[in-house]
């Protein structure tokens, strides 16, 4: 094995016996599929407890967005959207069953093809899924600044774009988690820099590490934060510095400030938190789905009882402990988004045992 | 969803780029990445850069990840060579 892979490992064996059991929180969902993928979450036995976090962008978009998005479908719009959401079930409907009875629904790649799926098409409606995180934001902000410049009438963003500090705040600040140390979403931070987590150092002292995707990316990071537990020193560590600056892509917040406004924003299992979201600013509001139709309010559609996403999201119970997962909730017949998206918990769970 | 992965550039047309992801090519939008030049490794998520890939940092991280994917192959190569 390679010596460094095994250093690593040893490494954090014996730090683990010095400070006990030891709860992680791995807030993107991409780490969730690599720390069961590899098996990492094996390694450790029950020493180390790593917890998934809020950072699967399909798990926490409420079911009211799910139920606009249907509504848009039925009324003959055009919806296109990354391939995640269209398994997402409201009431027994979903996009995907929508498609099959015949409304028009594509999946894209990026939000560009979708403004040029709209320049093709120019007799459809075309209204494309902006669900995401800051990662996901820029692209969704340049596919809008590219339709203001071709001046398209017939293509807008139903945006529930959402920003991952606030959530973490509301988990560092939960007497009954007792999450102790975070592992921070790399991508997320090649967006927004080092600098928007340290309040989790300063103010709830929780170490914290902004880790790569790979198996060593992630050793390094449980390791750092362990060396921070004992010291007793914490704070945020970019152990991902091959693509992470410390202060972000600096263009691209620019091009976010321009396009979005910060908001409200409603999280599946977190409810609405303040500044945790981006609409559409007023310079672009042509190009707001939510203001070019007379979408109705869905709020208070109710979730399936029996789901417990809004448990696993928050870290609360484990996929396994939810009375669906792998009785009736399986990946051929999701209940709950967790178990659609590709980097839901229940799904990585499911794929990889547990 | 925050998948994002690393490519070449080969050819650059305005803030629109060619990206080489090891023989697959497809088109990035450079919009965010101003100053990204031919050659250049990047980061690529949704049809749109947004990084440089710094490859002489955690140089360590890197020969491991090699080392690991080399150990695939010859694990592959290993297993298919005894069901032949």
């Amino acid at each position: 094995m390679n010596s460094y892979i095994t250093n690593i490992t040893k490494n954090i064996k014996k730090l683990l016996e010095i400070t006990g059991p030891v709860k992680v929180m791995e807030v993107c969902g991409t780490h969730t599929v690599e720390i069961s993928r590899t098996g990492i979450r094996e390694l450790f036995g029950n020493q180390l407890d790593l917890v998934s976090g809020p950072g699967c962008p399909v798990c926490v978009t409420p079911n009211d967005y799910i139920a606009k998005a249907l509504w848009l479908a039925k009324s003959g719009v055009t919806i296109c959207t990354f391939g995640d959401m269209i398994q997402v079930p409201v009431n027994n409907e979903s996009l995907q069953s929508e498609k099959a009875k015949g409304y028009d629904v594509q999946l894209t790649y990026s939000p560009t093809e979708s403004v040029e799926f709209a320049i093709d098409n120019p007799d459809k409606k075309v209204v494309f899924l902006g669900v995401g995180f800051e990662t996901t934001a820029p692209s969704i902000a340049g596919a809008i600044i590219e339709a203001k410049k071709k001046e398209l009438d017939n293509f807008s963003v139903l945006c529930t774009l959402k920003t991952i500090p606030a959530p973490l705040g509301v988990i560092a600040s939960s007497p009954n988690l007792k999450i102790q140390g975070f592992m921070l979403p790399g991508h997320v931070s090649v967006i927004i820099g080092v600098k928007p987590y340290r309040f989790l150092a300063d103010k709830y002292k929780i170490p914290a590490v902004i880790a790569g995707f790979e198996a060593v990316d992630i050793l390094k990071a449980i390791e750092t934060i362990l060396n921070m537990i004992i010291s007793g020193s914490a704070s945020i560590v970019n152990e991902y510095k091959r693509v992470v600056l410390k202060n972000g892509n600096r263009s691209a917040l620019q091009l976010i400030n321009d396009v979005f406004t910060s908001c409200p924003s409603s999280w599946r299992g977190l409810g609405i938190l303040p500044n945790s979201g981006l609409r559409i600013s007023g310079k672009y509001s042509h190009f707001d789905a939510e203001k070019r139709f007379n979408i109705p309010d869905f709020t208070d559609i109710e979730d399936d009882p029996m789901c417990k996403c809004d448990k696993v999201i928050m870290g609360i119970i484990k996929p396994y402990e939810c009375e669906l997962f792998k009785r009736v909730c399986t990946p051929q017949n999701p209940k709950g988004p967790c178990m659609i998206s590709s980097e839901g918990s229940c799904a990585a769970y499911y794929k990889y045992g547990y | 969803m925050c998948l994002a992965i690393p490519g070449k550039i080969v050819e650059i047309n305005g803030d629109k780029a060619v990206v080489d992801y090891g023989g697959v090519r497809k088109k990035a939008s450079l919009m965010v990445m101003p100053n990204a030049k031919i050659g250049d490794i990047i980061l690529v998520h949704a049809g749109f850069a947004i990084a440089n890939v710094k490859l002489d940092e955690a140089k360590e991280k890197i020969e491991a990840i090699s080392y690991l994917s080399e150990a695939v192959r010859e694990e592959k190569e290993r297993i298919s060579k005894e069901q032949s």
